[in-house]
């Protein structure tokens, strides 16, 4: 199965819409994570409007495919995909973070319809999905998980006694994503540890691994189509990204990371994002 | 004198009884399955059984997947790695959506003995009671140990259990119903009363004997219980007798003394509270029983500490 020329084509312009929603629930003079919910967009993007098994009728579906956003501070790319599958309302993303509002700063799977997990403390979705995954096979259901790690939160030890438990039971229901987008909240995650070559890292522990464009929603689709062949193997797709993909003067900056633009930069952003919504939509 | 038993072996039983009955049950160690006795878990459904190795973290998030897919998992390791090493993926992947897993820390406080202080957990009641939505229980027998496991697994929210491996006599009637919540008087006295938790509800029963012979009455109350604390009893109890005790194997910051000193602190006609445990200090290896005397946890000391604060 390979995605058609015309969902590739409507898949972009989703990923149009996500990056003005996240944009615009962010809003200026708020501190908010810009680069990384921007940086995974395209791959949060394909999986809840190309790959996933989910009903947003009923976000609750037992037999549902779950997404687990495993680096937690990308989370209002989950809400603009939750929002623009109609599982929260639209309105409801500019209540982002507030106080009282069912938005958290970090998923909290028991505030918020469509959210899978509570993360944010990095390092702990892909024993989560592990998790889930095991009671799956204890009940005899079908449902995939998808988890989506940040390179910087694979610092975190945790990460790695997860990676080896997902081949060791031969939990291929779990697919993990890296949305590697070279940098964590200061720098390039090699500067404090070396984090190269991912691919061989990943294989040695028993994955088998895909190195993409994670801008290239094609690709994107392939890898998700060839992630669930049936195998033994879990796979990881690598997807090289950039942080703040989309806002021209975001990408690649660490301090977009977690930042407060001015209205000015607001309103540049919007003025970027919104041709690619009116010219696609 | 009834046969001894520790409260993990009883643990062990219970959850292999537990599993028969509850499908839903699945238990996860970290390479400690025969000293925890999850071993007889894993004899009996291997399909619901899994050894996550060495690898503590892993094991509690892993729990929180489960839960979160409808499973019941009780997660196991000494209590000293279950509640520091898995503290963060407990605090914020279970206890946070209040995801029913069961936190089962074994060999817990001084008995833990030779292994020394990296080994014995004296902080973990802390660790486990200021977390929000954690239920806290600390069995004092092979009885109450095994009604816990079963009410732990009906438990809308997490629970921490605490066991250990020093071996204990039967305290409670055969007929005893273990409630969550629920703190018990099984010695009555009108001059003093000890709430004691876990292997100490034993050495306050033996307190009691020994107070009853030189005049003093001593009510022994089991708080099994530590969070939700049972105020009510706490309240009437305490007003009842002039002279309040706490006695824990567990540093006294923390533990029941601190939960019992928090609330009473907050009524009036109250009398003075003294905590017995571990005086914030780290163990050290020796044998259980050198431990008890060194931290004056053992039925003399303790009756000889309420004699001299009478």
């Amino acid at each position: 199965m390979a995605a058609t020329q015309e969902q590739l084509a409507y898949l972009i312009d989703m990923a149009a819409q996500m990056r003005l929603q996240i944009v615009r629930m962010m809003g200026p003079k708020k501190v908010h994570h810009f680069g990384g919910s921007l940086s995974a967009t395209d791959i949060v993007t394909a999986l809840y409007f190309y790959k996933m098994n989910y009903d947003p009728q009923n976000p609750t579906w037992p037999d549902r495919d779950r997404f687990v956003m495993s680096k937690g501070h990308s989370v209002p790319a989950q809400y603009a995909a939750l929002a623009l599958k109609g599982v929260i309302p639209l309105a409801e993303l500019s209540t982002l973070k507030r106080l009282g509002s069912r938005l958290q700063g970090h998923p909290a799977m028991h505030h918020t319809p469509g959210i899978e997990a509570c993360t944010g403390m990095l390092g702990e979705g892909l024993s989560f999905s592990n998790g889930l995954a095991l009671a799956a096979r204890i009940r005899g259901q079908d449902y995939r998980v998808y988890c989506l790690m940040g390179d910087g939160e694979l610092q975190e030890g945790q990460v790695w006694e997860a990676a080896m438990t997902t081949p060791s039971r031969q939990l291929s229901s779990v697919t993990a994503i890296l949305d590697r987008n070279r940098l964590k909240s200061q720098d390039d995650p090699n500067t404090a540890k070396i984090m190269d070559p991912m691919d061989r890292r990943w294989q040695s522990f028993g994955w088998v691994t895909r190195e993409i464009d994670g801008h290239d929603m094609a690709q994107i689709c392939d890898a998700l189509d060839w992630a669930t062949e049936p195998r033994t193997q879990p796979a990881m797709i690598i997807a090289n990204t950039v942080k703040g993909k989309g806002v021209s003067f975001f990408e690649g900056q660490a301090k977009y990371h977690n930042a407060q633009i001015t209205e000015e930069e607001f309103q540049r952003a919007l003025a970027e994002l919104s041709p690619a919504v009116v010219e696609k939509g | 004198m009834s046969p001894m038993t520790d409260t993990r072996m009883a643990y062990g039983e219970a959850l292999a009884e537990l599993g028969e009955s509850n499908p839903d049950v699945v238990v996860l160690d970290a390479d400690l399955y025969n000293s925890t006795r999850t071993v007889l878990f894993r004899d009996k459904f291997p399909k619901r059984f899994f050894d996550m190795g060495i690898s503590e973290a892993d094991m509690a998030s892993t729990a929180a997947g489960l839960a979160a897919a409808g499973m019941t998992p009780f997660i196991n390791s000494f209590a000293i790695f279950a509640t520091s090493i898995c503290y963060l993926p407990v605090r914020t992947q279970i206890a946070y959506p209040n995801l029913r897993v069961i936190v089962a820390g074994s060999s817990a406080g001084l008995t833990q003995g030779p292994d020394g202080a990296s080994h014995q957990s004296l902080e973990d009641i802390s660790l486990m009671r200021g977390l929000p939505n954690m239920t806290v229980i600390v069995p004092a027998d092979a009885l109450e140990t095994r009604q816990a496991v079963f009410a732990a697994a009906e438990c809308p929210g997490p629970v921490y259990l605490r066991l250990g491996r020093y071996p204990v006599p039967d305290l409670n009637a055969p007929d005893y119903q273990f409630k969550i919540g629920k703190a018990v008087t099984l010695r009555d006295g009108n001059q003093v009363t000890l709430f004691a938790t876990g292997h100490m509800v034993t050495k306050a029963v033996e307190a009691h004997e020994i107070l009853a012979q030189a005049g003093i009455s001593a009510r022994v109350v089991n708080v099994s219980t530590i969070k939700p604390l049972d105020e009510a009893a706490v309240l009437q109890l305490a007003r009842e007798t002039g002279l309040l005790f706490s006695v824990e194997e567990h540093s006294i910051i923390g533990g029941l003394g601190s939960a019992l000193a928090e609330y009473l602190s907050g009524q009036a006609n109250v009398p003075r509270l003294v905590r017995l445990g571990v005086r914030d200090e780290f163990g050290e290896s020796g044998v259980a029983e050198e431990l008890l005397v060194r931290h004056r946890l053992t039925g003399p000391l303790i009756a000889e500490d309420v004699q001299a604060a009478l």
